[in-house]
């Protein structure tokens, strides 16, 4: 995720990282993390979550977590969302009740 | 494919990772002519959430949206007749056979079937990231940032280049930079599809990567680029 401030709140964090704050923690499908007793903040949250951040020229990039050293945490897949071809935003849990292969490719 | 599982509950959902969007999208998927829903991914989220990092690569999600594959290189539905093209000459058409059985047993037996894997297999079997990964991603997240708002400047290709070091084998960060240096090169012509398709710097070409098809082959595949004859390997 980019951001231009860090004192983002939880639903923008939510939104882009599939991560939500509650009482115990971060949590994504089954897996909860527990925070410092300070809360949620972007940069404090994504260092429990081994979210690599990176900044330049007034611009925040936050990376994935790196729990467990893969690149799923959970096999949940209930908070993906990309934009369609229009520029509507399109959920995966839209299409609940269906199998579905995701295909992703590039033309390069 | 999915014309004939469509019926029986299974739907596609194309992703095309892209930082110039969709109307270089739009052409392949209409040509494609597929009812299903088309995605676009300009800053490759597609890696960062799932641990995709070469195209073309599937995952499987299920009925509940709990992924039963994590991304694997396959191309079952090939988008467009060049990428069809593509899959005849370098995929192999035994493996998409395969695959498309392995698809059709999954629509068939559902959670049953033994290509279909428990939550901890999925998350087992996806890609190793290592704190170098999560910085690969900011940094091409970055790169994408940049790109978008000032073309290939010096900080957007410093950052593609952490990205490519961070994560080497990580080809979709590679291939979409390549890819964006050759249409500013070519102010933005791709008449027959190959442009965007550079995978390397051509004769003295004043290459800003630190990487490149070549250089990758000869480091992390040696035997191959001296089979292959690649400059500057054992056979060139």
């Amino acid at each position: 995720m980019i951001v231009d401030r860090v004192d983002i709140g939880t639903e923008e964090f939510r939104e882009a990282t599939g991560w939500e704050i509650k009482p115990q923690g971060a949590c994504k499908g089954d897996v909860c993390v527990a925070l410092p007793d300070t809360g949620f903040s972007l940069l404090t949250t994504a260092e429990s979550l081994g979210m690599a951040v990176v900044s330049d020229d007034g611009v925040w990039a936050v990376g994935p977590e790196t729990l467990g050293g893969r690149a799923l945490t959970s096999a949940d897949a209930s908070d993906v969302h990309l934009p369609d071809l229009d520029g509507h935003e399109f959920h995966i849990s839209s299409l609940r009740g269906q199998k579905v292969l995701v295909v992703s490719w590039a033309p390069y | 494919m999915r014309e004939q599982l469509h019926p029986k509950g299974l739907e596609v959902v194309d992703v095309c990772l892209e930082m110039a969007g969709p109307d270089v999208a739009r052409p392949f998927v209409e040509a494609a002519g597929s009812a299903h829903p088309s995605l676009i991914d300009r800053s490759h989220y597609m890696d960062a959430r799932f641990g995709v990092t070469n195209i073309p690569q599937v995952i499987w999600i299920d009925e509940n949206s709990t992924i039963v594959r994590p991304p694997e290189a396959a191309s079952p539905m090939p988008v467009g007749e060049g990428a069809q093209n593509m899959v005849k000459m370098v995929g192999g058409m035994e493996e998409r056979e395969r695959y498309v059985a392995m698809v059709n047993d999954w629509v068939e037996n559902g959670a049953d079937s033994r290509y279909a894997l428990s939550p901890d297999e999925v998350v087992a079997r996806s890609h190793a990231r290592p704190r170098t990964g999560s910085e690969a991603v900011a940094h091409f997240e970055l790169a994408q940032y940049w790109w978008q708002r000032e073309g290939l400047s010096e900080r957007a290709i410093a950052h593609f280049n952490a990205a490519h070091e961070l994560q080497p084998d990580n080809i979709t960060y590679k291939r979409q930079a390549y890819s964006a240096l050759a249409m500013a090169r070519s102010g933005g012509e791709d008449p027959d599809g190959w442009t965007r398709f550079r995978q390397a710097p051509q004769a003295d070409e004043d290459w800003p990567f630190v990487s490149d098809f070549n250089k990758d082959m000869l480091r992390f595949r040696p035997e191959l680029a001296a089979r292959l004859k690649l400059p500057g390997s054992r056979s060139d």
